[in-house]
């Protein structure tokens, strides 16, 4: 199964799992779910994995884990990673919560581009599929990453609304308009698929990354923020807009869909005309 | 061990954990406040949250209204003292909300858009498109940014409440990223952790809502209240269990039936969609049951129907609800009905605290799904809980902080005595553990079937009692949990074990407790005992830990200006 030297498992014993051997049913979600081993059961697929596992405290390096489940075609490729966990190699260590696309646990490099586990379809993957940690990132253990950098550069660009004026008694007035202005932006779930997906991350670890730039653009653009000229103080910096190539792989790796290139020239062009 | 001194721990960091640490660090800025949470905030379950907040915002509407639709909502089981303070709060807490930045979806005039949920007589329900439990809580942990004196400690996994001369005195808790057991005392505990939707096998809820609060709560003495009422929402997708939130039938949806009809008309005429979910959830098992349902490769459902309200409509007011059918059941619902079936969504029960949010036990606290204040009572109205978390966290984060005030601060030497044999007893049964037979993921998929078969939307004193055996035999399998990762980094089968142990403790209140209720009212349905009972049960059940299982105590309801009536609409 590895390519690699140290065989990571000192099995318990006795050995609750063998190569070969049949797996238990898997967990369905309600009645009617059927197995995930042997020959795949009629619309049942088989799903030939390859992950990339890293303990730091048995692996000397990275290796590659092979497993092939049955998967439902409409089942989630996080569906198809818990198979793994819950019945062959309960090490396997991932990060995951709400299971649709909006907690922003699991970004994870599938197949070569940066998306959220749960958001990738069995069927869209089938019958392989690659999957490795985001990079630019330490990688913790296996799929988990250390994503405290990653934050860091959030909370840099004051990612709150700032207002000082005393506020009325009820609610502020924001028209429909105004409200739509920054709605995209809104949408970050702050997954970190973008900014690992971003050369120039890769490259300079001071860079602040898309994801803080979109935060910052969801402020900026708010007709009850007060902060603009502060936050573009901070991304007119040699650590901020303009590292940003315009390589589009953070609009492309975004699982929200956010433009998030265009916020990114948007707040560009908010600093010059601001200096101009 | 070192001991962490903190004025305030909080566990948990979604809507009510991180409205309470706004509330005390406001409170004072001389208290310091700790936020522990499995989890990084933002990743709590309050993020899955669609359709809204309900508050009495608009002019035709008033706080009474808004508690009296709760209080019959809740089957009369509501303590109303409760349900007053939260009504009163609620339009604060909305408003508050905007003044942080929150995204609110707007009016023609600028003023937070209302729209129509079950239950309610009026529109009330605040939303922010049909992500709002999503800004919610981003806009609560943005404006959480903001206090230094806020100590976060992410993806800490709590495992022992710490209680000391009677009083909880702090909490051990597992640091993830190197399994270090780490002593946290602090003069007031909130716990914020959610709910147990992941004891049933067909749920909305994330895979972290595993009642970890309830059962730290429960193994130090406290009871949990009211166990037996588990909501089932209406209209989840066959197979995921993913959420299609009211707010389409809020927004004009029907539900139909394979013989075309909208045959909520048979059920409750008066509300038809809007209804509550309760009595929506066993309309659609009855449709089910008279086989006029359509079958599916996961079991039967209905389909909800949103074509007629447009695309233009769908997608300004349920993006989110489109995204989802198309990704998760390759349906659009602009020109094709959505496939949707009853699913367990919410737990009514849960922390016995008071309107503050106070246990009986001095030093700890609850708010949100994790405590049973109770406003909810036998069956929560949709929308009602985004606030719920809003009002009671503010309130108990108030509360704690006053109490904090006052308080001395433990002693560190026997806390970090009782800290250290919590360390001991983890490395025992899960790090160090050798052998077991059993793995954890077999033993939670026979307990999510048990409380579903046994527990589910309708329930008899044979299935029940069935059930409860079959939790107490599943307890038992699991001490002969086996671990395949010994590792110290990132063990999220430590976690899985630890949660399941969790879920198994709360499922057996849940079975006990509703066992012991002889009745229907609101989501508890007794094929057996068919009727409400105000005689004998308009009461709280109050489930207290014993080795052998609960022992149940019964509580009275507060009733101020509304008599238990008869539940029509």
């Amino acid at each position: 199964m590895s390519s690699h030297e140290v065989w990571p498992t000192p099995l318990p014993e006795p050995p609750l799992w063998e190569e070969e051997q049949m797996w238990e049913e898997g967990p369905p979600r309600e009645p009617g779910a059927r197995p995930r081993v042997g020959p795949p059961a009629p619309g049942q697929i088989p799903l030939s994995m390859r992950i990339r596992r890293y303990r730091p405290e048995i692996d000397r390096e990275p290796w590659w884990q092979e497993a092939t489940v049955n998967m439902e075609p409409s089942d989630r490729l996080l569906d198809a990673l818990h198979q793994v966990k819950w019945y062959l190699d309960g090490s396997l260590a991932l990060r995951r919560s709400c299971a649709h696309g909006v907690c922003g646990s699991d970004a994870m490099v599938i197949n070569g581009r940066n998306a959220l586990a749960c958001k990738v379809l069995v069927r869209d993957v089938a019958p392989k599929v690659t999957i490795e940690p985001i990079r630019g990132l330490r990688v913790l253990k296996d799929l988990v990453v250390d994503m405290e950098p990653f934050f860091a550069g959030y909370r840099r660009v004051l990612p709150f609304l700032i207002n000082d004026e005393e506020p009325p008694e009820r609610e502020r007035r924001q028209s429909p308009e105004e409200r739509e202005r920054y709605d995209d932006t809104t949408k970050c779930i702050l997954c970190a698929a973008c900014t690992t997906s971003c050369p120039i991350f890769w490259g300079d670890d001071e860079y602040i990354g898309p994801a803080a730039i979109v935060n910052a653009h969801r402020f900026i653009f708010d007709s009850r923020d007060h902060g603009a000229a502060e936050r573009l103080d901070i991304l007119a910096d040699k650590t901020g807009v303009f590292r940003c190539r315009t390589v589009f792989n953070c609009t492309e790796a975004c699982p929200r869909g956010i433009k998030v290139t265009m916020a990114i020239q948007e707040v560009k062009r908010a600093i010059m005309f601001d200096r101009m | 061990m070192e001991t962490l001194q903190h004025d305030i721990v909080i566990v948990g960091g979604g809507a009510a954990g991180l409205r309470a640490a706004i509330a005390a660090a406001q409170a004072s800025d001389a208290l310091s406040i700790a936020l522990v949470s499995k989890v990084y905030p933002m990743r709590s379950h309050t993020v899955s949250a669609e359709g809204g907040a309900g508050a009495a915002l608009g002019p035709d509407d008033s706080p009474d209204l808004h508690a009296f639709d709760t209080i019959r909502g809740s089957d009369y089981l509501a303590d109303q003292d409760a349900v007053e303070a939260f009504v009163a709060e609620a339009p604060g807490e909305i408003v508050q909300l905007e003044r942080w930045g929150c995204p609110w979806s707007r009016e023609p005039d600028g003023r937070i858009a209302v729209r129509a949920f079950g239950g309610m007589s009026v529109n009330r329900t605040a939303f922010a498109a049909d992500k709002t439990g999503f800004h919610l809580l981003h806009t609560l942990f943005q404006t959480s940014l903001q206090f230094d004196r806020i100590t976060r400690y992410d993806e800490f996994f709590v495992t022992k409440l710490l209680v000391e001369d009677g009083r909880c005195a702090g909490l051990a808790a597992i640091d993830l990223r190197d399994s270090e057991v780490r002593c946290i005392a602090a003069k007031a505990v909130i716990l914020c952790t959610g709910g147990l939707g992941r004891i049933f096998a067909f749920t909305t809820n994330g895979s972290i809502c595993t009642g970890d609060g309830m059962a730290l709560a429960y193994r130090a003495g406290v009871p949990l209240k009211d166990m037996e009422f588990v909501q089932y929402h209406p209209t989840g997708l066959p197979g995921t269990g993913i959420l299609m939130t009211e707010a389409s039938r809020g927004e004009g949806g029907y539900l139909i039936n394979n013989q075309g009809r909208r045959f909520l008309e048979g059920y409750i005429p008066g509300k038809m969609e809007l209804g509550p979910r309760d009595i929506l959830s066993r309309a659609i098992m009855q449709e089910i049951e008279k086989g006029h349902a359509f079958q599916g490769p996961y079991g039967e459902y209905v389909h909800l129907d949103i074509r007629h309200l447009g695309e233009r409509t769908i997608d300004e007011k349920l993006p989110f609800v489109r995204e989802l059918a198309e990704k998760f059941v390759g349906i659009d619902p602009v020109h094709e009905p959505i496939p949707v079936r009853p699913v367990v969504h919410y737990m009514m029960g849960g922390v016995d605290t008071d309107a503050m949010g106070k246990t009986r036990l001095e030093g700890l606290y609850a708010a949100g799904e994790t405590a049973c204040v109770s406003m909810n009572g036998a069956n929560r109205l949709g929308s009602n809980s985004l606030t719920e978390c809003l009002v009671f966290g503010a309130r108990v984060g108030l509360q704690a902080a006053r109490d904090a005030l006052e308080a001395a601060v433990p002693a560190a030497n026997p806390l970090a005595q009782l800290a250290e044999e919590e360390e001991q007893r983890l490395l025992s049964s899960y790090l160090d553990k050798r052998g077991g037979g059993e793995r954890i993921a077999p033993i939670r998929t026979d307990l999510q079937r048990t409380m579903e078969r046994g527990a589910g939307v309708y329930r008899t004193e044979e299935s029940l009692k069935e059930a409860v055996e079959e939790v107490r035999g599943l307890a038992e399998r699991f001490r002969d949990v086996a671990m395949d990762d010994r590792d110290r980094a990132f063990n999220t089968e430590l976690v899985s074990a630890l949660e399941l142990g969790n879920m198994l403790d709360v499922a057996e209140t849940v079975v006990v407790s509703a066992l012991e209720r002889r009745e229907s009212r609101g989501s508890h349905t007794r094929r057996d005992h068919a009727e409400r009972d105000d005689e004998h049960y308009l009461k709280h059940g109050l489930a207290f830990a014993r080795p052998e299982g609960p022992r149940m105590e019964y509580a009275d309801v507060s009733i101020t200006r509304w008599p238990p009536a008869e539940r029509k609409y």
